[in-house]
């Protein structure tokens, strides 16, 4: 009764691989807890980060989130990629199927909401409120809020790889499989529930974000004198607004088969498994957009600073990402092609997927005018970028190959997929983050990052990235299927081997990546960047400093022109040294992680079916809900002398960096 | 900006206009009761014969009351909040009708092709 499902036999104690990373969780764990307890700095950690609401904080720790779960995802991968390339010759490879099958629905779920989707989150958390001359977004509470329960999710998928077991069903657990008759274990559960609590976070941080973006634009700053970022974050969370909801439900489906007896998608008593497929796409494809149009967003920005110009087409650049918003919903057919909805709908979908490659090539070609008789510096944004436009090019024309429906016929489920879909999303979402934390870093953290160990890492990713997957391509033409566990035709195998050299340089990249932020903390004085504009930026994050105030502009700037801070830079913008007044600022508060906890709470009684820890958790989450809007105390203003003393250091350094 | 956020937060009543009229919520209150009452007249009278025809006539007057929510107790129009909420209820609008339109077309096309054993007569 009290630990619902959950016995003895629940812990993988039988499983050698997982008892040896448990074990080194726990000691990693332990290392980190005992330093952090050693330098005291439990307290500050609690005080400035956990319960701060102040957006910049918050991005930071959407970021440390998203790459933390990355080596977890990244782990996976490099198993699989092991796995594929031992077993041939009747060697069964090194993992069970039911460890196999884990491991691949845990990396593509991983990858795509806990990866891509924070670091997605954080930067446009980050960015957009300075790029928009604000002082924080439209609900800081809230933001805060929606970080833990994105946390909460992640904490959840974590939890059962020790805890129970993870879903076998693939990332999107379609239905029979993902049935209560199929999937008995509480591996679906999980999944299930580690999406619905993270979906919550992702919603609202959506709305947060719409919000912010509409209501809180510095004043002259009118829709098309926004920063392309800006407008690339709008679209991606009206995606958002509009998209998840349609998760939340048919995941709320999904859990009433499995716990309440319906038959939605069940195979009998008139139930449809492909009423899931299709419901699932209709989040599913506006999802891919959510997270690429903000890279696309990023290498806009990257690409006009760093060619000195300014961005060639901005009015073309924002109908192209209307446009692809609209789109993006008309398209969810060809993920299931063969799924047999007959010619007329396929062509339908076909034809429209073609036509929104057009918007995407549009903006190629305006990323290649921009950079036309510009000045291009080589640094590593820009490398970045370069990198994506050549990459990401050869993954869009495999994708309108994809779009025929007749090829898809042949290539559908296959590896050649599994490279498309990477191709784009590692080639354009990644290289895109990429680009971005190398271009915002000395913004948050007031130096730059080293240089050497990132192109280091640059190219390891790279170079990595077409070892890894062109040979999934090729193997995907010969007919090999995706998720295959063993092979009978040896004449494969240096495919494989290839690949797995492939992710070996990616690990290289990964932990140049690690290396270079370590060698930059360390040598942090003499990469410090004291102009708060380290790459001659032309949007208005780079008018404060670096990293800037918790109050971002002591006055509200003025907008004038599109590339804000290039105008004010080009009409001799003097910084007023005078004439501050107290801001008006929200509180931190520990609210928002304590809701999250207790929802964490709540999912882990549902999995389990522990129903006295599910209700008692609902019941605090209603009471701590209530209780916090009798909190009073949400703002405080920064007194006056603070902000003088703020900008009067300000004006000490830019001094220091003009002599 | 401070002074000015200060007065955005506790600023809800600038706008008289903007959260309606006793009289709107008046009328807005009158035109849901008659449109609830109607169907429920028209279900528990029988008062038309057809089903289909009931099942039609139901969702018009649930069209209709969403109307009547969104003028009066959401206070939509074309003008509020400089056109935004107008321009988010189309595009609203346009995600609904594509979601259920496309979907009703898929699966119809799904069921056709994929499940021909539902129909009963073709099974002896």
């Amino acid at each position: 009764m009290i630990f619902g499902r959950l016995t003895l036999e629940s812990f993988p104690l039988h499983e050698p691989i997982l008892l040896v990373t448990f074990a080194a969780v726990v000691l990693g764990g332990i290392v980190v807890v005992g330093a952090l307890t050693y330098f005291r700095v439990w307290g500050y950690l609690w005080r400035e980060w956990f319960t701060s609401v102040d957006h910049k904080k918050i991005g930071i720790m959407y970021m440390v989130l998203g790459l933390v779960m990355l080596l977890r995802g990244f782990a996976d991968a490099i198993m699989m990629r092991l796995q594929q390339a031992m077993a041939f010759n009747g060697s069964e490879g090194y993992l069970t199927a039911h460890h196999y099958d884990q491991v691949f629905t845990a990396h593509g779920v991983i990858m795509i909401f806990f990866v891509a989707m924070p670091m997605v989150t954080g930067l446009m958390n980050f960015v957009v409120p300075l790029q928009i001359g604000a002082r924080d977004v439209s609900f800081p509470f809230l933001n805060n809020f929606s970080f833990w329960m994105t946390t909460a999710g992640a904490v959840l998928v974590m939890m059962s790889l020790f805890v129970g077991e993870f879903a076998r069903t693939g990332w999107l657990a379609y239905p029979p499989l993902s049935g209560i008759g199929y999937s008995p274990d509480v591996g679906v559960d999980y999944y299930i529930w580690a999406l619905q609590v993270a979906g919550i976070g992702t919603l609202l941080s959506g709305i947060n974000l719409v919000c912010t973006i509409v209501k809180m634009r510095a004043p002259g700053m009118t829709m098309m004198k926004m920063p392309v970022f800006t407008w690339t974050s709008l679209c991606t969370n009206v995606l958002i607004v509009a998209a998840f909801p349609v998760l939340t439900a048919v995941l709320a489906l999904l859990s009433l088969d499995r716990y309440a007896g319906t038959n939605f998608f069940t195979n009998d008593f008139g139930g449809s498994p492909m009423m899931y497929v299709n419901l699932i796409w209709i989040w599913g494809h506006p999802e891919v957009y959510i997270l690429i149009l903000p890279a696309f967003g990023i290498f806009s920005e990257v690409t006009s600073t760093f060619s000195g110009k300014r961005l060639f087409g901005y009015t073309s650049m924002v109908y192209a990402t209307v446009v692809i918003t609209i789109l993006s919903y008309l398209v969810w057919l060809h993920h299931f092609f063969t799924m047999g909805s007959g010619a007329s709908v396929n062509s339908f979908f076909g034809i429209t997927t073609m036509i929104i490659s057009i918007p995407t090539g549009a903006k190629i070609f305006n990323w290649l005018f921009t950079m036309y008789r510009g000045r291009i510096r080589f640094e590593l944004p820009m490398m970045w970028t370069l990198a994506f436009m050549l990459t990401f090019t050869v993954g869009g024309m495999t994708g309108v190959l994809l779009a025929v429906p007749p090829a898809d016929f042949v290539l559908h489920n296959s590896l050649f997929l599994v490279a498309h879909f990477h191709n784009v999303i590692i080639g354009g979402v990644l290289f895109g983050l990429f680009a971005g934390i190398v271009y915002w870093w000395p913004k948050a953290f007031g130096f730059k990052l080293d240089p050497f160990w990132g192109k280091l890492s640059f190219w390891f990713w790279v170079v990595g990235f077409w070892f890894a997957f062109m040979p999934l391509y090729i193997l995907g033409l010969m007919g090999v299927t995706r998720r295959m566990r063993v092979f009978d035709d040896p004449s494969l195998q240096i495919w494989f081997v290839i690949a797995g050299f492939g992710a070996f340089l990616i690990l290289l990249g990964i932990v140049s990546f690690l290396v270079q932020i370590g060698v930059s903390v360390l040598r942090r004085d003499k990469l410090r960047e004291t102009t708060g504009d380290p790459w001659d930026g032309r949007t208005l994050e780079w008018a404060t400093s670096s990293p800037p105030p918790a109050y971002n502009f002591a006055f509200t700037p003025v907008i004038h022109d599109n590339d804000a801070w290039s105008d004010m830079k080009r009409r001799g913008y003097q910084r007023p040294l005078d004439g501050y007044r107290p801001i008006h600022m929200p509180s931190n508060t520990p609210t928002g992680i304590i809701l999250a906890g207790l929802s964490m709470a709540v999912a882990f009684g549902l999995i389990w079916y522990m129903w006295w820890l599910a209700a008692l958790g609902f019941v605090a989450l209603l009471v701590v809900a209530i209780a916090h809007t009798f909190n009073y105390h949400r703002d405080f203003h920064i007194p006056v002398e603070e902000v003088v003393r703020t900008e009067a250091e300000r004006t000490r350094l830019l001094a220091g960096a003009g002599a | 900006m401070s002074s000015e956020a200060h007065g955005d937060h506790g600023g809800h009543g600038d706008h008289a206009q903007a959260h309606g009229s006793f009289r709107g919520y008046l009328t807005g209150f009158l035109l849901s009761v008659v449109l609830t009452a109607i169907p429920f007249w028209l279900v528990m009278n029988n008062v038309l014969d057809n089903k289909q025809a009931t099942a039609i006539v139901i969702m018009a007057f649930a069209v209709v009351q969403i109307v009547v929510h969104m003028v009066f107790f959401l206070h939509m129009n074309g003008r509020s909040e400089g056109g935004w909420t107008m321009l988010a209820l189309i595009f609203t609008i346009i995600l609904v009708v594509i979601a259920l339109t496309g979907s009703l077309w898929v699966m119809y096309h799904l069921n056709a092709n994929m499940m021909p054993g539902h129909d009963m007569s073709q099974m002896q």
